[in-house]
């Protein structure tokens, strides 16, 4: 019988696998290409440059500059009790973050083309490192919100973590995983009709708008309008985030509940679409 | 059998041809509802059609591959050939997981390496250290196992000096050799390769093909082997699989498959060299021409061929001097040999009025050039007139002169062809 048994073949190829089906354990087998591609994401973004790794501060402290100006001092919409440099700059740690990890899933794709068409390796670890080394980028941009914190505290703010801060590597997770989520499911649905790309970029802009980056969540006293805004699954990280380090605002608990389910919804989405097409994506890109 | 590396079991793989985007999202709902709502099968796996590029289907769906049924035993050395678009490159990325088929099942056993393109994956602001690093991630190498190999990596590249400057100042054949460097430690037990032979200078491409006899002659490693160069696919592999039109033509001995695809699928053309003729006297009618045995307007040259044959017969209402004119050029024009007897002062021959017919057996240097050139024949009076002229009126496929290493003296390294030592 030419046809042996499956079960003594080190791999089978076949055209469909099943929608939810992550290979974890291959996934830890590449664990040092995840290692490299970290590494190689931190380390080309200041090669050639003359401020090498201080481009990773520049961002938050320009953006939060801006912010104070425009919409601190021009348009006078008040930060709460929190400082407006500390709230615009967790703001947009945060936001930004967000953003990096929507692109990584977005992009992995087709900003994977060249090598995705020549060697096989789980595709997830693209995505995967991407998240991380945005995490590594996240992380030393804290160190000029940590300076402006203590700048305050000794001037006298009454800032201070609270208890609910222990959950901040949960609440970074979260925004990854959502960030994932999404961009995976933009990204498969683009791969094939490219004209929603352009869609992404303006939508990302009002969701910016829509999620408390640079006003406190409780500007509106609309009933309705405050509902709405409560829809966004960013909105209870966001608003916890800033009460977990400043202690000025409140725990938003059922907001969190809210964001982890969606999380789970949108990644669990994400992770379907993502198998579906990586597959097959290399015949229609 | 256990000794089976490779099985493909009735793989098949569609392409849909033409503009993707526009209609697709109907079919895809189309699709959806009548597979996983009515439960019928997949409606656009019924239209498929061979996959020939000259003919035009009424489709817009092909096969790529068609019901491809092998089993690679372990430690063969398997030469995949077939002309352009015949599937061979489909294959070879389904079988290292780049695309999945559309039909079938392809089980394997050992890890798979693919030499797609040397040097995946590398960034150019990286050195060649850190490249090393990262494309041997990427070809599934674990950091221990590139840290153990890593001098020999370099060593084999030759690219010690550079090692530590980033691979953007490196030249195109600096960047060829370390990719193949770190793909050629990669040690597999099934070893798929795509015509990455083409690159590289002269003194890499023996060490690679060095490298790959190494692969497949020691330790019984499998190795899939695609190649235009028929030289070098019978000098590496044992057994030839022929592909046409998506399916499996033949498979067997590596010398009968080469015999096959050759007598099969050489000779594209149908056209007559007789019809791409300008006559300039009308006193002169052609009745037959033939250059290297044909009178179809293309042609091949085999390894070690001695001669070419031309052959012209025709009629002339007048009595006329003149001879015969061959010239090969290049695809870019650039004229690389000519043959006219005697040359300017040549042997102009006399003919009666009525029929005639010239014919002369051309010598080929030992030596002669891969590559395709244009033949240029014209019947002519040397620096008076011309009776006939034929140009481009043949292409010929010269395979070309090999030496043991099998590598080919080429057209753009070494001219038309190359010279020899006085005897």
């Amino acid at each position: 019988m030419k046809h042996t048994a499956d079960n003594d073949w080190d791999l089978i190829i076949e055209p469909r696998k099943r929608l939810l089906s992550i290979d974890f354990a291959e996934i830890w087998r590449y664990r040092d290409l995840f290692r490299q591609y970290v590494k190689r994401d931190l380390v080309t973004v200041y090669k050639q440059t003359i401020f090498g790794p201080l481009w990773f501060f520049f961002n938050p402290i320009f953006t939060t500059i801006m912010y104070m100006f425009v919409f601190s001092t021009l348009a006078g919409i008040g930060t709460g009790d929190i400082p407006p440099a500390v709230f615009y700059m967790s703001g947009n740690l945060f936001w930004t973050y967000f953003t990096t990890c929507f692109t990584t899933g977005q992009t992995t794709l087709t900003a994977n083309q060249s090598v995705f068409s020549k060697v096989y390796f789980p595709r997830l670890v693209a995505p995967l490192s991407g998240i991380t080394s945005g995490f590594f980028k996240t992380v030393i941009q804290v160190i000029p919100l940590a300076a402006i914190y203590i700048y305050y505290v000794a001037q006298g703010v009454p800032m201070r973590f609270t208890w609910e801060a222990l959950l901040l590597p949960f609440l970074i997770i979260l925004i990854a995983l959502m960030g994932l989520g999404f961009g995976l499911i933009v990204s498969a649905l683009t791969v094939k009709y490219r004209d929603l790309n352009n869609l992404v970029t303006f939508g990302l802009q009002l969701w910016m708008y829509v999620t408390p980056v640079i006003y406190p969540v409780d500007i509106t006293s609309d009933r309705t309008l405050s509902l709405l805004l409560k829809l966004n699954p960013l909105q209870g990280i966001f608003t916890d985030f800033r009460y977990m380090i400043t202690g000025m605002g409140h725990m938003d608990w059922p907001g969190l509940l809210y964001s982890t389910l969606f999380t789970l919804t949108i990644l669990f989405l994400g992770i379907i679409v993502f198998n579906k097409q990586e597959r097959t994506f290399m015949d229609t890109i | 059998m256990n000794n089976i590396a490779i099985s493909f079991e009735h793989v098949s793989k569609m392409y849909q041809l033409g503009v993707v985007g526009t209609g697709t999202l109907s079919r895809d709902i189309h699709r959806w509802w009548v597979r996983d709502v009515l439960k019928k099968g997949d409606p656009y796996l019924m239209i498929g059609q061979t996959n020939d590029r000259s003919t035009k289907g009424d489709s817009d769906i092909v096969y790529a591959l068609r019901d491809i049924d092998f089993d690679v035993p372990q430690g063969e050395v398997v030469g995949i050939i077939g002309r352009n678009g015949a599937g061979k490159s489909t294959l070879l990325k389904l079988l290292s997981r780049i695309t999945a088929p559309t039909t079938g099942k392809i089980k394997t056993r050992g890890r798979i390496a693919s030499l797609l393109e040397v040097g995946t994956g590398f960034h150019s602001e990286l050195t060649g250290r850190e490249n090393i690093y990262l494309n041997g991630s990427i070809m599934g190498m674990t950091k221990k196992e590139i840290d153990r190999k890593l001098d020999a990596i370099v060593d084999f590249a030759g690219v010690e000096r550079y090692i530590d400057t980033p691979v953007k100042r490196y030249s195109s054949g600096m960047q060829v050799r370390l990719g193949f460097a770190v793909a050629a430690f990669l040690e597999p037990e099934i070893l798929v390769v795509d015509e990455v032979l083409a690159v590289g200078d002269a003194e890499f491409q023996k060490k690679a093909i060095g490298k790959m006899k190494e692969v497949s002659q020691g330790g019984g490693r499998t190795v899939l082997f695609v190649s235009h160069n028929m030289a070098s696919v019978r000098n590496l592999c044992n057994t030839g699989i022929v592909l046409k039109n998506g399916m499996v033509d033949f498979k067997g001995n590596i010398n009968d498959a080469i015999d096959h695809y050759l007598a099969t699928d050489t000779v594209v053309s149908t056209d007559l060299i007789k019809d791409g003729i300008k006559m300039k006297q009308s006193y002169i009618t052609v009745k037959d021409i033939r250059i290297n045995g044909t009178d179809k307007t293309e042609s091949d040259i085999v390894n070690n061929q001695e001669y070419m044959e031309v052959y012209v017969s025709g009629h002339s209402e007048m009595p006329f001097k003149g001879n015969l004119r061959l010239r090969f050029r290049n695809m870019a024009g650039v004229p690389m040999a000519s043959f006219s007897p005697g040359h300017y002062n040549g042997a102009v021959r006399e003919f009666p009025k009525g029929d005639f017919e010239i014919s002369y057996k051309i010598a080929l240097p030992k030596y002669m050039a891969q590559g395709d050139y244009l033949i240029d024949c014209i019947l002519y009076q040397p620096r008076t007139q011309s009776f006939f002229e034929a140009p481009g009126c043949m292409k010929l496929h010269v395979h070309g002169s090999m030496d043991d290493t099998c590598i080919f003296i080429e057209t753009r390294d070494e001219g038309f062809a190359g010279l020899e030592v006085l005897q």
